[in-house]
C-alpha cells in the first residue's frame, strides 16, 4: 500500500491516525520442575530426554499441579497490582498441533488466577502513563517442531517435547498503548518487574518471554477503536517496534487509499521487516474450552495471597523512586541503576557508607560499567567491592587524591581487588594538602618568577595559570588543586 | 484342584496358605481354562503370562518362607483394556491403540500387585468403554456366558464376562455410565461403581473424566469388597482422588441391616421395563422387607435429564481426551498422507470406530462456539440438580434401590442399529456416575435363564454400607434359592 502514496503525504496522514496497541505476554515461569509433572524445565537438554507419560500425554496420565508455579504466577499477579481470584478454574484450550502431546492445552478460561491490574510506564511528556492489565491466566507451554536438521527432514518433522509443560503465564493489557515506544517501554517495565520478582529469567532468545501485538489505527479524538490485527513472532524488544511502526503504516495506508482494514493475525517477517496475514485455515479456530476435569479448582485464600505479598521485594519504580529520595540521584542515574536488582544493590551497599551517593553513583555508571564491559565481567564477579567505590569517593572528597588520579586508583583496583587506600600510598599518589608545605613551595616559585610576578601584579592575570602549573611541576602533580588556588590567590594578592 | 469358576479370594488364600496348590501351579491351570473356555467368549485380548508367573514366584516365596500372605495372596485377576499395564499391551478395544505398549502402571494395577493378586491379562470391552455390549471393540464382540447369542453389556463385557466364566477370580472394570454394572447384571456377578475419588484414575485411559471410575467385578460381594479394599485411597497422582480414609469393607459386611431404610425412586418401575426384570426388583425388595428393612417412596424429579445430561457431558469431555490420538507420538499412523491434516484426517477416521467417531463429533458440537451455553452449560446445571435431588434423598434414607438395567442380556446385534436404543442401556446407571455416589450390582435371580441385578445406590462414600445390603441380600438368596428363582 504505502508504495502507492507519496512518503510525505503518509507522514501527513500518519498525523491524523492514532495507534492503539496491546500487548499479550507469555512468560516461562523458572520453576524447577514443569507445571504438571515432575519433570525438570532445564534449557537445552538432549531432545524429549525430560519428559514422562503425563507430558506425553500418554493415555491415563494425569496432571497435578506443581504449587511453585502456583506461587510464582501469584507474585507476578501482586506485583503488577492485579487482584488475585480466591478460585480460579483451569480449562481445555482444543486445537491440534504435533507439538501438543494431548490435542489441548491446559490453561485458563473464564476464570484466569488474576484480573483488574496495571503497571505503569514513563509517559512521553515526563509523567507516568497506567497500562491496564486484563488478566493474568496460568497454562502449559507447548512442545518444539523440528523441521531442518535431520536426514530425512525433506519428508519428516520432529518433535522435542522437553518444553510441554513448562509453566506460562500470560499476560494480557488492555488496549492502552498509543506507540511503538510505549509498547517497547511496557515490555521493558514488565519485564524488569519479572526479573526483579526472580520468577523468570525473561530470556528471548531461549523463549522464555514472547510476545503477540493486537494493534489498530482510529482517528486521532475518535472513540471507537479501528479493527485490529493481532502481530505474532515478535521475538524481540527490536522487532516488536519495528513490526509495530510497519504495521501502523500499512494500516493507514490501507485506509488513507479507501481501504478497509481486515481483523486477521499477522506473522512478522524478520529479514522483510514487515507483516504478513496468516493462512486463514490456521486462524480459524474454535478452541472449545471447558473446564479441566483432571484439576480441581485452584484456591489461593486470602491468607496465602497476603503471604505471597509479603515476599515481594520492592519493585524497580519504587526503588527508583526511592533512590531519588534518599540519595538525591536524578531521574537518569536512578534509572540506570535500577536496571537490575542486583546494580541498585550494589549502588545502595556502596552509597550507604558514603557521604557523596552521587560520585559513588557516577563511579559505578562510568568505570565500574566501562571496565565490566572491557572485561566481559559481571557485578558477581568484578574485584571491586561497593565500599571500595565509597572509600575511592571519599578519597577524593577529602582532597586525599585528585580525580585524575583516582582514575588510576581505580584502574589498579578492578586489577587487583586491592583497598584504594592503600593503593594511593602504594602508588606514591598521596595528594599534598598541607598548606604549610605549599606555602613553602608558592614561596620558593614566587621568589624564582619575580618578572612573572611583576607582570601579573600589573594586571596579567591569565598567568595566574602559570603559577599554578608551577606549583603541579614542583609537586609531580600531588598538590591539591583547590588549595593550590586558595593558597596562590592569598599570595599573589 | 477345584473348578476355577467357584474359586474366591479366601479361598485361594487358603489354599496357598495351606499349600493344596502354589501360585504358579494356579496361574499354569488358569491359563490352560482360559485357553479352552474363552474361545467362546472372546473375553481375553492380551495374556501377560510372563508378568503372572513372576508374580506367582514372589506369592510361592512368601508360602515358602512362612511369611504373612498379602490379602490378595495368589488371586487370578482380569484387567479392562483400558488400564494401563506396563510392558503389557493396552489397546482399549481400539484398532487405534493396537499396538501401544505403555510403559507405567495404573495406580489400581500397581495395588493390586502389590497386594499380591496376579493380572492373568487384560479383557475385551468396548472402544475406549464407549457402548454398552462390547459390539463396539476393534477385537470382536465378547460373548455372553450365560447365553454365547448375547451379549455380556458393556463397556467391561470382557471384566463381567471372564468372571462369570471362570476364567478370572475377579477383575477390574471402568465405569462412566454404567460400564461396571449393567455388564454384572448381564453376567450375573457383582459388580461395584466406588464414589469418584475413591479409587485413583492414574493408568486409567480417559473416557470422560469427570464420570470415569475403576471398579471390581466379583462372583461375591465379599470378594468385590475385598478388591476394593486394596485399591481404594488416595493418589498423589490424581487430583480428584479424595484424601477420605478408608474403612475395613469386610469387617462391615456382616453388620445387621435391620431398620436401615432403603429408597425406591417413583420411577424405578417406569415404561420400558422389562416386566421379568421388575418382577425379580421387586421380590428382591421383599427380601429386604422381610430382613427388616424399610423400603420409603422417594422422588427423583430430575432423573429423566439424566440420560441427555450424561451424553452432553460425557462426549463433550471424550471429544477431548481422545485428542491425543492422532498419529503423531504412538499407536496407529495413517503412513500414505501427503500432508499433516490429511495425516491426522486418515488416522482418526481408520483407526476409531463408528462410535467412537460419533461420540468425538457429538462432543465437539456441544462444545462449539454458539452451542456451549445450549448443551454444556446446561448439562452442568441439570448436574448440579441431579446432585442436589440425591443429597436430599439421602438424608431420607441409606441406600436407593432400582434396577440395574430395563432389560436382560439382549441378543448380539439386536441394537447396534439403533444407537439411540442403545444409550437407554444406561438409564438406570448413568445418574450415579454424574453425581458421583457409589453403586453395586448384585445378581437378584433370572428372567428365563438371564441373569438380572439390582442395583443399590448410596450416599458418598458409603461403599460399606453397599456392600453390607448387598452381602446380606445375597446371604437371604442363598438360603432360600426358590423364592428368588420364580
Ligand atoms: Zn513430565
Amino acid at each position: 500500500m504505502s508504495t502507492t502514496i507519496a512518503q510525505t503525504s503518509l507522514t501527513a496522514a500518519a498525523e491524523k491516525y492514532e495507534p492503539v496497541i496491546g500487548l499479550e505476554v507469555h512468560v516461562q515461569l523458572n520453576t524447577a520442575t514443569k507445571i504438571f509433572c515432575g519433570c525438570s524445565t532445564r534449557f537445552g537438554a538432549p531432545a524429549n530426554s525430560q519428559t514422562c507419560p503425563v507430558c506425553l500425554g500418554l493415555p491415563g496420565a494425569l496432571p497435578v499441579l506443581n504449587r511453585e508455579a502456583v506461587v510464582k504466577a501469584v507474585r507476578a499477579s501482586l506485583a503488577l497490582n492485579c487482584q488475585i481470584n480466591e478460585r480460579s478454574v483451569f480449562a481445555r484450550k482444543n486445537y491440534f498441533y504435533p507439538d501438543l502431546p494431548k490435542g489441548y492445552q491446559i490453561s485458563q478460561y473464564d476464570k484466569p488466577i488474576a484480573e483488574h491490574g496495571w503497571l505503569e510506564v514513563d509517559a512521553k511528556n515526563g509523567g507516568t502513563h497506567k497500562i491496564g492489565i486484563t488478566r493474568l491466566h496460568m497454562e502449559e507451554d507447548a512442545g518444539k517442531n523440528m523441521h531442518e536438521g535431520f536426514a530425512d527432514s525433506h519428508q519428516f518433522s520432529y518433535v522435542d517435547l522437553n518444553r510441554a509443560g513448562v509453566p506460562l503465564v500470560e499476560i494480557v493489557s488492555e488496549p492502552d498503548m498509543r506507540s511503538p515506544e510505549e509498547a517497547y517501554e511496557y515490555l521493558t517495565r514488565l519485564k524488569e518487574i519479572m526479573l526483579y520478582l526472580g520468577v523468570s529469567d525473561c530470556n528471548m532468545e531461549e523463549g522464555s518471554l514472547r510476545c503477540d501485538a493486537n494493534v489498530s489505527v482510529r482517528l486521532r479524538g475518535a472513540e471507537k477503536f479501528g479493527t485490529k490485527a493481532e502481530i505474532k513472532n515478535l521475538n524481540s524488544f527490536r522487532y516488536l517496534q519495528r513490526a509495530l511502526e510497519y504495521e501502523i503504516e500499512r494500516q493507514i495506508g490501507v485506509l488513507e487509499s479507501g481501504g478497509r482494514v481486515v481483523q486477521e493475525t499477522r506473522l512478522f517477517n524478520v529479514s522483510e521487516g514487515k507483516t504478513f496475514p496468516m493462512r486463514s485455515k490456521e486462524q480459524a479456530h474454535d478452541y472449545r474450552y471447558f473446564p479441566e476435569p483432571d484439576l480441581a479448582p485452584l484456591i489461593v485464600s486470602s491468607a496465602w495471597r497476603d503471604e505471597l505479598a509479603a515476599t515481594l521485594p520492592e519493585l524497580p519504580r519504587q526503588k527508583r523512586n526511592r533512590l531519588m529520595n534518599e540519595y538525591g540521584l536524578t531521574a537518569y542515574d536512578a534509572d540506570v541503576l535500577t536496571v537490575s536488582q542486583e546494580l541498585a544493590d550494589y549502588f545502595e551497599a556502596a552509597a550507604k557508607g558514603s557521604k557523596n551517593p552521587k560520585a559513588v553513583a557516577n563511579w559505578i555508571m562510568g568505570d565500574l560499567t566501562a571496565h565490566m564491559k572491557a572485561t566481559n565481567t559481571t557485578l558477581a564477579d568484578t574485584k571491586v567491592r561497593p565500599n571500595q567505590i565509597a572509600e575511592l569517593a571519599a578519597l577524593i572528597d577529602e582532597g586525599a587524591i585528585s580525580g585524575k588520579m583516582a582514575k588510576d586508583v581505580f584502574a589498579k583496583m578492578a586489577e587487583s581487588g586491592e583497598p584504594p587506600r592503600s593503593l594511593v600510598a602504594s602508588m606514591g599518589l598521596q595528594q599534598v594538602s598541607d598548606p604549610a608545605a605549599l606555602e613553602k613551595i608558592i614561596d620558593e616559585i614566587m621568589a624564582a618568577n619575580p618578572k612573572q610576578l611583576e607582570q601579573y601584579r600589573g594586571g596579567k592575570t591569565p598567568l595566574f595559570a602559570f603559577f599554578v602549573g608551577q606549583v603541579m611541576k614542583a609537586t609531580k602533580g600531588q598538590a591539591n588543586p583547590a588549595l593550590v588556588n586558595d593558597l596562590l590567590k592569598a599570595k599573589l594578592g | 484342584m477345584t473348578d476355577p469358576a467357584v474359586l474366591t479370594i479366601d479361598s485361594v488364600r487358603s489354599a496357598m496358605r495351606n499349600k493344596q496348590t502354589t501360585a504358579a501351579a494356579l496361574v499354569e491351570r488358569f491359563y490352560a481354562f482360559i485357553d479352552d473356555a474363552d474361545r467362546q467368549v472372546n473375553g481375553y485380548l492380551t495374556l501377560c503370562k510372563e508378568r503372572a508367573l513372576a508374580q506367582a514366584g514372589k506369592i510361592d516365596a512368601l508360602v515358602d518362607q512362612g511369611a504373612e500372605l498379602p490379602p490378595l495372596a495368589g488371586v487370578p485377576v482380569a484387567v479392562k483394556d483400558v488400564i494401563s499395564t506396563a510392558g503389557v499391551r493396552t489397546t482399549c478395544g481400539s484398532r487405534m491403540l493396537e499396538n501401544y505398549v505403555p510403559r507405567y502402571d495404573a495406580t489400581a494395577v500397581q495395588r493390586l500387585e502389590k497386594a499380591g493378586a496376579i493380572i492373568l491379562g487384560k479383557v475385551n470391552c468396548d472402544e475406549f468403554a464407549m457402548g454398552s455390549s462390547n459390539e463396539n471393540s476393534a477385537y470382536g464382540p465378547v460373548r455372553n456366558p450365560r447365553a454365547l447369542d448375547r451379549v455380556p453389556g458393556g463397556s467391561s463385557g470382557g471384566s463381567a464376562a471372564v468372571v462369570a466364566a471362570g476364567t478370572a477370580v475377579v477383575a477390574l472394570g471402568s465405569d462412566t455410565g454404567g460400564s461396571i454394572r449393567q455388564p454384572a447384571s448381564f453376567c450375573g456377578v457383582v459388580g461395584l461403581l466406588p464414589t469418584y475419588g475413591r479409587v485413583s484414575r492414574f493408568g486409567l485411559v480417559a473416557f470422560a473424566s469427570s464420570l470415569d471410575h475403576i471398579g471390581p467385578f466379583s462372583r461375591t460381594v465379599k470378594d468385590s469388597a475385598q478388591l476394593l479394599q486394596a485399591i481404594a485411597g488416595r493418589d498423589p497422582l490424581d487430583s480428584t482422588s479424595a484424601d477420605v480414609p478408608v474403612p475395613d469393607y469386610v469387617a462391615a459386611l456382616d453388620q445387621p441391616i435391620r431398620g436401615l431404610r432403603i429408597g425406591v425412586p417413583s420411577d424405578a418401575f417406569a415404561s420400558g421395563l422389562d416386566p421379568r426384570v421388575e418382577a425379580r426388583v421387586r421380590e428382591a425388595i421383599e427380601v429386604f422387607r422381610r430382613a427388616g428393612c424399610e423400603i420409603v417412596d422417594i422422588s427423583l424429579p430430575n432423573n429423566q435429564y439424566a440420560i441427555a445430561t450424561y451424553y452432553i457431558i460425557a462426549t463433550a469431555e471424550a471429544s477431548a481426551n481422545l485428542a491425543r490420538y492422532d498419529g503423531v507420538r504412538y499407536g496407529f499412523r495413517n503412513k500414505d498422507a501427503a500432508t499433516l491434516a490429511e495425516m491426522y484426517r486418515r488416522t482418526r477416521d481408520q483407526g476409531f470406530g463408528a462410535e467412537v467417531k460419533r461420540r468425538i463429533l457429538l462432543g465437539t458440537y456441544v462444545l462449539s462456539a454458539g452451542y456451549y451455553d445450549a448443551y454444556y452449560k446446561q448439562a452442568q446445571r441439570a448436574r448440579a440438580l441431579l446432585a442436589a435431588d440425591y443429597r436430599k434423598a439421602f438424608q431420607q434414607v441409606d441406600v436407593i434401590l432400582t434396577p440395574t438395567a430395563p432389560t436382560p442380556a439382549f441378543k448380539l446385534g439386536e441394537k447396534t442399529g439403533n444407537p439411540l436404543e442403545m444409550y437407554l442401556a444406561d438409564i438406570y446407571t448413568v445418574t450415579a456416575d454424574l453425581v458421583g455416589i457409589p453403586g453395586i450390582s448384585v445378581p437378584c435371580g433370572d428372567a428365563d435363564g438371564l441373569p438380572v441385578g439390582v442395583q443399590l445406590l448410596g450416599n458418598y462414600f458409603a461403599e460399606a454400607r453397599l456392600l453390607q445390603l448387598a452381602h446380606h441380600f445375597e446371604q437371604l438368596r442363598a438360603q432360600a434359592p426358590a423364592s428368588a428363582q420364580a
